[in-house]
């Protein structure tokens, strides 16, 4: 898993029926110095994330169970939200 | 999942048996904006989108979950048609 930012939000009305209900968030990759590195993704939320959020995510087929009871055509999803991080400074 | 524009369709006569019937999109990875950045590849399309349409993608084993894709040999599957992207609160892309 990656920690990221919930940087933005993505709007579909017409989508693939098993995404129905999904929100789905912009999310800034951000490295150990919580600095944004690498290309903004898009993930689908399976925890309640809010906007602006630091949360952590799975991508590739990982993602595809994110949501209980559901296999869901997605390669990157938000699964937890970060409430501290510490240590890391090695 | 990553966003990319609709630039072109793809037509090929022999196929895959589990790719008949199936529309072949030409796609490049987008921006925030929904300005192209990437490269080319090839995506089926789940939603019925056109040349133009900014869309989500979904990319690896996990397109072969998009509706009606079980089983096909695809790794690229268009989801969404993008109605608008917003990032730290500034719209960034609105659909036409």
């Amino acid at each position: 898993m990656r920690i990221g930012k919930n940087v933005g939000t993505v709007v579909c009305s017409r989508k693939d029926p098993k995404l129905d209900a999904k929100k789905l968030y912009l999310v800034q990759p951000l490295n150990n110095e919580r600095n944004p590195v690498g290309d903004i993704i898009v993930a689908v939320d399976g925890v309640g994330s809010g906007i602006h959020e630091t949360v952590f995510f799975v991508t590739h087929r990982e993602a595809a169970y994110a949501i209980e009871g559901e296999v869901i055509p997605a390669d990157a999803a938000i699964v937890g939200i970060v409430d501290d991080i510490t240590g890391g400074n090695v | 999942m990553e966003i990319a524009v609709v630039t072109g369709t793809v037509v090929a006569t022999r196929k895959d048996a589990k790719l008949e019937g199936e529309k072949l999109l030409l796609v490049r990875r987008a921006d925030v904006s929904g300005s192209p950045v990437g490269e080319h590849y090839v995506a089926l399309d789940s939603v019925d989108a056109g040349i133009g349409d900014v869309v989500l993608v979904v990319r690896g084993s996990s397109a072969r979950e998009a509706s009606s894709y079980a089983g096909r040999p695809v790794d690229s599957v268009i989801t969404g048609i993008i109605d608008s992207i917003d990032l730290e609160n500034t719209t960034t892309y609105k659909k036409a």
